[in-house]
């Protein structure tokens, strides 16, 4: 482990990402955490009693639960959640037209082409800075077409009856203690409600933002799709760099009723000093698909483990994820397949690339319930080690309890291969482009799988990860 | 030596080791412009261990010098080699999974003429290779080498040999594996590929290919040196009587020495 995770960061990303703008902030809540700071936040936000009571309670669960015992002991030690702001809000309200941005953050994500990626292609958008959302467009035809896509708190206020009947039912605060954390002190994140039989041709986007230092963030998204209904969700993330940690703890819940289709895609990209402790889980009712589509660069440590639950018979769960962990980075990732009804489906596909003295473990499980006859799934892990310090490690569960199933497991661990890269340098590509190219092969399932915007994208963060890499 | 008259590829004295242990001893060699050489000899002779160190590969210990078109290139890395002109034709070709093949080609064309070629051009450039070497164009959207029959990645090596238009070919073992016709579309590849300006030298542990590739020079490897040369009647002798005699003679030699 290296004290200084900062100094090892390619200047790229200090220069697109990396940048923070003056705190000018409306209201930024002392360190530390306590049901004071609970208190505020609902008040501040004028919840109904039963948001700010179920906050209460997530905070005791919080207070309660001992830290994960599994998982990278080292890194989360060093979570301090006494030196943490729990809340911040930026001047300015939330904007629908773009021109109404205040201008410090409008320039932020100018910087960051999150307009320029709404024009292109996308048919909503929603940018959250620190806590609170600051912009949000969805299309007017979704719209008529009864599409609800807001943030978090407007969705709160807006469509109580919805909310209060989805919310915290696919993660309680109980479930562990970052998603207690989360429960009490959420704020922003997206809530999307998509109609019966209506399908969301085009991806909804959110991007979110960390800026101050010692931030945590701790939005809240809640997607349900109605039966038949289809939705694509978009998350990107980045944060400055600071030379002290920041936090960013989400709770994410989908929700697929019978029939439907979620797909959530994800580029994370934080910064060296970002801890991202992620809980995402779905429910998949009968014929419904999820799928999750999970990127993981940048952070520090990520501990996340997207989960769909198969509720009704036949639905289809798929996460896909890719992580790579340069020096000083741990991205524990994996996935979770429970299957509760019968003839459910599974897919997993895990890729990880580890360099330096990065680290990547693969956590996985896949349950299937008695009763749950004829499921199949199939789990693939993939781990690629650049230089002799990298490491990877697998750590599989299955639970099984009925015999009509079809299980498949693949784990692979692979060295850059010195063949590939003579193979290839005999063709004229020096070693660095040599390696990108094996690399980005690697990873190729899953960048098919994204927008061009964001496959283009992906892979040019790839090439700044793998600059100079010594074999 | 004047540049333009030099050989499009000489070495001197080569010796090469693989963790230590000599497997070539010492190979003097020189190919002209519009020859075509054939070094044959028995499995385990050091036939590809040599072709590997002369396109450079890293986990071999080489001594001696090689030049390319007149040029020292024994300090380069194999990707300054092949940017060079050189080229080696795998016999076990390797898989790049999740590389296309049409963008690896782009990449090594790229690489091999210095400059970007525009994607139409490039499309064209690679259909007639496609089509030349009676291979169907889904090639260019499959990944590299990956779940490709033996056939396949050798038709696809030659490809890459028209492609990039090598000043000096070495081929290892390019035959094996190969059926009568698909060695006969290979070896027109081949003819195709080497013109007056370049050399070829093909290792080959059998005479079957030299039928349709006719060798201009034949070499005799054993033991890890050049045990003979001589011309395509060479060959033929050793299609019919086997490789025995010259290892006898070579160990008749060297328990003479000794």
């Amino acid at each position: 482990m290296k004290a200084n995770p900062i100094a090892d960061l390619n200047s790229d990303y200090l220069a697109k990402y990396g940048f923070h703008d003056p705190e000018d902030y409306l209201h930024k809540a002392p360190k530390g955490l306590h049901h004071g700071v609970v208190e505020m936040i609902s008040r501040y936000k004028q919840e109904p009693e039963w948001m700010r009571e179920f906050r209460h309670r997530a905070l005791d669960v919080f207070l309660s639960k001992p830290m994960p015992r599994w998982g990278d002991q080292e890194l989360l030690g060093q979570l301090d959640f006494a030196n943490i702001h729990y809340y911040i809000k930026a001047r300015g309200d939330q904007a629908n037209s773009w021109e109404d941005v205040p201008d410090n953050i409008k320039r932020t994500f100018d910087k960051l082409g999150v307009p320029e990626a709404e024009r292109k292609f996308l048919a909503g958008v929603t940018a959250q800075y620190e806590s609170e959302v600051v912009y949000h467009s969805i299309r007017a035809d979704l719209e008529k077409q009864g599409v609800l896509f807001s943030d978090m708190d407007s969705g709160l206020r807006e469509h109580p009856e919805i909310v209060r009947r989805y919310f915290a039912t696919v993660i309680p605060p109980e479930d562990n203690k970052f998603a207690a954390l989360n429960s009490a002190v959420w704020s922003g994140g997206s809530f999307i409600y998509v109609p019966p039989r209506t399908k969301v041709e085009i991806p909804l986007q959110a991007y979110f933002r960390i800026n101050a230092e010692n931030m945590g963030q701790f939005e809240r998204t809640l997607i349900i799709a109605d039966e038949g209904a289809s939705v694509h969700y978009i998350e990107g993330c980045t944060a400055p760099v600071y030379s002290t940690d920041s936090l960013h703890s989400a709770v994410v819940e989908l929700i697929a009723l019978k029939g439907a289709h979620i797909r959530y895609t994800t580029i994370q990209n934080w910064s060296t000093n970002v801890y991202n402790l992620v809980t995402k889980r779905a429910y998949a009712h009968e014929d419904a698909v999820v799928e999750w589509v999970d990127g993981n660069l940048g952070s520090k440590l990520t501990m996340k483990y997207p989960s769909v639950y198969l509720m009704g018979e036949r639905a289809h769960g798929e996460v896909l994820s890719v992580a790579f962990a340069g020096d000083g980075q741990h991205q524990d990732t994996g996935a979770k397949m429970i299957h509760a009804a019968p003839h459910t489906t599974s897919r997993i596909i895990s890729k990880s690339i580890s360099k330096g003295a990065g680290r990547s473990s693969y956590r996985g499980m896949v349950k299937v319930a008695r009763g749950a006859v004829g499921c199949r799934t199939s789990v693939e892990c993939d781990a690629l080690l650049i230089g002799e310090r990298a490491r990877s490690d697998t750590y599989p569960t299955m639970d099984v309890a009925e015999d009509d199933v079809r299980v498949e497991h693949e784990a692979r661990v692979s060295k850059l291969a010195e063949e590939q890269l003579f193979y290839l340098q005999s063709r004229g590509l020096d070693a660095d482009q040599a390696r990108l190219m094996i690399v980005n092969g690697f990873i190729e399932p899953f960048v098919r799988e994204l927008p061009m915007e964001y496959a283009v994208e992906l892979n040019r963060l790839i090439e700044l990860e793998m600059e100079g890499t010594v074999g | 030596m004047n540049r333009e008259d030099a050989p499009v590829f000489s070495c001197r004295d080569v010796h090469v080791a693989v963790e230590g242990k000599e497997i070539v001893k010492g190979v003097d060699l020189e190919i002209r412009a519009g020859e075509k050489h054939a070094l044959m000899g028995p499995n385990g002779s050091g036939k590809s261990t040599l072709v590997a160190a002369l396109m450079g590969h890293p986990s071999l210990q080489v001594s001696g010098e090689i030049f390319l078109a007149g040029e020292p290139v024994t300090q380069l890395e194999p990707d300054e080699r092949a940017r060079r002109g050189m080229f080696l034709g795998f016999q076990y070709p390797v898989a790049v999974p999740g590389v296309s093949v049409a963008n690896f080609l782009r990449a090594a064309l790229k690489a091999r003429r210095g400059e970007e070629i525009p994607v139409r051009a490039f499309r064209k450039e690679m259909q007639a290779a496609f089509a030349a070497l009676e291979m169907n164009p889904d090639f260019a959207g499959r990944y590299l080498n990956d779940g490709f029959s033996g056939g396949e990645k050798k038709r696809l090596e030659i490809l890459q040999m028209l492609l990039l238009k090598p000043v000096l070919t070495l081929l290892d073992e390019t035959d094996s594996g190969l059926d009568i016709d698909a060695l006969k579309i290979v070896a027109t590849g081949i003819d195709r590929a080497a013109g007056p300006d370049n050399g070829v030298l093909l290792v080959t542990h059998y005479q079957r290919i030299l039928e349709h590739i006719k060798p201009d020079v034949v070499h005799v490897f054993i033991d890890g040196r050049i045990a003979r040369t001589g011309g395509p009647e060479l060959a033929r002798e050793l299609e019919e009587r086997g490789y025995e005699w010259l290892e006898q003679e070579v160990a008749a030699v060297a328990g003479g020495e000794s």
